[in-house]
């Protein structure tokens, strides 16, 4: 029988105090116990509510009565007939978005831990040798290429296999994982749970190539030369900067060089790695989304005295996860609401002294419903600072698009689709960032899933 | 021939390194003005270094390496047959390679490589080129035979005066002008504050001056930002907007001052270096 009002198991998770100063991960994966436990919270409703909410759509109530009939392997099965990602996507899905969100135990004894139980399966059916990736079908004799190798594309690797096409991916840095491996931290997804996956997809026959940067080693139009269709997952890849003055003081980052130098780098090994990062005794993170939340989290664990995160609204707009929210709290990180950066000041050499800053108070709501900050008057003030991160967005890198006039962007510069969701070229197809200008993982491998299944259609017709 | 093999090493002085590398699919894109990054062991750097030549025929590329700090060090100790870790390339936006009459082509120290390739394209595109070549001493200036081949007059300088001229490249260009030469164009590569005092000195004699810059690069694609310049005023990056600008509006006090932001790691990490390996990298 289900045990539904049993406490909600949240897993161990490391001492706030001893991990800002290590880059393990955070949580622990649950034990055996902990994982039957919660296993035997969930109803298995015949309506599915998690299952309905998950954008890929997991078997939730199947994967979870397999943990409980104890095999865990079958559990992953179960995740991977439709997400081949299952340890990434345990770990960094915003869970009470989707299938958490909707459980019916949610409003009265707390959501099943969905992500949690996710996450068992996958680490467990490995490490146990029992997660077995599906076995692509007989061969098409088509070629594909997945340009990046982030989740988008990834994803849409892994299904065009399955389905029998032949697949490469092409990765310009030098490890796989696209956002995976230069942005999100390893204390949030090891760098050993990256490899393991990009490992199952390449098990499974999908060929893959680094330091090739499609748009200046090879156009998009040599690649539709010898490939049958090519999908575009190339990712966000260009940060935004605030265009304020002093915005290349010395010490001063973007979220995405800081991020890169610690977790594609590993500059916190330096001098072991040959990458240097430095922070100063305090810093300052502009910014209120997930990837400020994962600078703050980075700087934090090089061990300034402060790290201050600093928005514009407050904090019920701030767009990052409550959880890493919650995280960056108990790690010691500040926060500063309803602020405006205006300049970046600098001593005579240069070098970041502060940030001088506005009050807001919100105002009416913008388009997207959020309230819109709105300065105060005279409520200058500056902040002292030794280093500073940017973290106020991403916009499409326009590497492909530049050296493909015939590829159509909008003004925002993400590459734009049909209602087919099909580019402007034919056989070319996209998802991910490059479409949505910075979104998240999940919505990433949601795309590259979509897209695998069109360009299959487009294969069978073509 | 494996990827990134290196076919042929040549010393070309005590701290320079003339490297043949096989890598097609660069050597095939290739253009004057861009650049590869290289990686030498895991944990290594992404290190940006200029494309010098290349040969899409035989699928290879050539770079000229200084040994510099720690990476350098390591990539100049690579012998015939060893591989690069990693190669992405070509990167940056080519030089625009127009007729612009006569141009002049400066070099400094290991700055002449990396402006061979300019000045063979404006020699092909129909200019006049005329070239100074500058180094510290006799030992360093490198290239001279290239750079004549591919140049209409070519002046040497040595700061002590082994060889060539005595003096700084500003000196020479300013007594090629005097001696009624007329430059449209000038293309400047080499230590920051020489490429400052060129790029003013083109200004005054009437030459438009165009500098590439060597700021700070991680990935080198455009997406951390780490090379941000400014130039007109406004921030570019220097891995995609460049590596070469119109020099009249750079910023070159806050590039020197940007580049400068890891020394001190930088020398530590050649003394952790020296320390583990028992080894003197004759580098400080």
């Amino acid at each position: 029988m289900p045990n539904p009002s049993a406490p909600r198991q949240s897993g161990r998770q490391q001492d706030p105090a001893v991990r800002r100063t290590n880059f393990e991960e955070v949580a622990h994966t649950f034990t055996k116990e902990e994982a039957l436990a919660e296993a035997d919270r969930c109803l298995n409703c015949p309506t599915h509510p998690c299952q309905n909410a998950c954008p890929v759509g997991v078997h939730i109530p199947a994967f979870i009565a397999k943990i409980k009939a104890g095999d865990v392997g079958a559990a992953a099965s179960e995740i991977m007939k439709t997400s081949l990602l299952p340890a990434i996507c345990g770990r960094v899905c915003p869970q009470e978005k989707h299938c958490e969100g909707h459980c019916v135990l949610k409003a009265k004894f707390g959501s099943v831990n969905i992500g949690g139980l996710e996450r068992y399966a996958a680490d467990t059916a490995r490490a146990e040798g029992a997660l077995r990736p599906p076995v692509p079908s007989v061969s098409t004799g088509k070629k594909v290429i997945c340009i990046g190798s982030g989740p988008s594309s990834l994803a849409c690797a892994a299904e065009l296999r399955r389905a029998g096409h032949d697949v490469t991916v092409l990765e310009a840095l030098h490890a796989y994982g696209g956002v995976l491996r230069y942005g999100i931290p390893s204390f949030r997804l090891p760098r050993e749970v990256i490899n393991k996956e990009v490992e199952t997809v390449q098990s499974m026959g999908v060929k893959f190539k680094t330091d090739v940067l499609v748009g200046a080693t090879i156009t998009l139009k040599e690649l539709l030369e010898e490939y049958d269709a090519v999908y575009i997952g190339s990712g966000a890849g260009l940060p935004m900067m605030l265009g304020i003055p002093g915005e290349n003081a010395v010490g001063v980052y973007s979220a995405n060089e800081f991020l890169t130098r610690v977790n594609l780098m590993q500059a916190y090994k330096f001098p072991q790695t040959d990458t240097p990062i430095r922070v100063g005794r305090r810093v300052i993170v502009l910014g209120g989304g997930n990837s400020a939340m994962d600078a703050a989290r980075c700087a934090m664990r090089l061990q300034p005295e402060t790290v201050t995160v600093a928005y514009r609204r407050s904090r019920e707009e701030m767009p990052a996860r409550a959880a890493e929210v919650e995280h960056a709290q108990e790690e010691g990180v500040k926060f500063e609401y309803l602020v405006t950066p205006k300049e970046v000041v600098k001593d005579e050499n240069g070098r970041v002294t502060g940030v001088r800053f506005t009050r807001n108070e919100l105002g009416a709501p913008d388009e997207k419903g959020r309230r819109r900050p709105v300065e105060i008057p005279d409520s200058d003030f500056v902040e002292p600072a030794d280093t500073v991160i940017t973290a106020i967005g991403q916009r499409p890198n326009p590497t492909i698009s530049k050296t493909t006039p015939d590829l159509k962007v909008t003004e925002r510069g993400v590459i734009a689709l049909n209602e087919k969701g099909e580019t402007s070229l034919r056989g070319v197809f996209a998802g991910g960032d490059i479409i949505r200008g910075g979104a998240t993982v999940l919505l990433a491998m949601n795309d590259g899933i979509a897209a695998a299944r069109k360009i299959n259609e487009y294969l069978g017709e073509k | 021939m494996k990827e990134n093999e290196i076919l042929l090493k040549e010393q070309l002085n005590d701290v320079v390194m003339k490297f043949v590398i096989y890598k097609p699919l660069v050597a095939k894109a290739a253009k004057a003005g861009q650049f590869v990054i290289l990686r030498g062991r895991e944990g290594g750097e992404r290190v940006p270094v200029t494309l010098v030549d290349w040969d899409a025929h035989k699928g290879t590329i050539t770079v000229i390496i200084q040994s510099i700090g720690k990476s350098t060090f390591m990539f100049n100790s690579l012998s015939q047959g060893d591989c690069f870790l990693n190669i992405l390339g070509p990167l940056g936006t080519p030089v625009a390679i127009e007729n612009y009459g006569a141009t002049a082509v400066i070099g400094g120290g290991v700055g002449i490589a990396e402006v061979y390739p300019i000045a063979k394209a404006l020699k092909a595109a129909g200019n006049k080129v005329i070239s100074v070549l500058g180094a510290r001493t006799k030992d360093l200036l490198i290239l001279e035979p290239e750079m004549k081949a591919v140049s209409d007059m070519t002046i040497s300088c040595t700061d002590d005066g082994s060889y060539g001229q005595k003096g700084m490249v500003t000196d020479a260009l300013r007594g090629i002008v005097e001696a009624g030469e007329k430059i449209n164009a000038g293309f400047v590569i080499g230590p920051i504050p020489m490429m400052k005092f060129t790029s003013k000195l083109m200004l005054e004699l009437g030459i438009e001056p165009y500098a590439s810059l060597n700021p700070i690069m991680l990935d080198g694609t455009g997406m951390c930002g780490g090379c941000r310049v400014t130039v007109e005023g406004k921030v570019r990056f220097a891995c995609v907007d460049g590596p070469m600008f119109p020099a009249r509006t750079i910023d070159f006090d806050e590039l020197i001052r940007r580049t400068g932001e890891y020394k001190d790691k930088e020398k530590l990490a050649v003394s952790q270096c020296e320390k583990d390996h028992k080894c003197k990298l004759g580098l400080h």
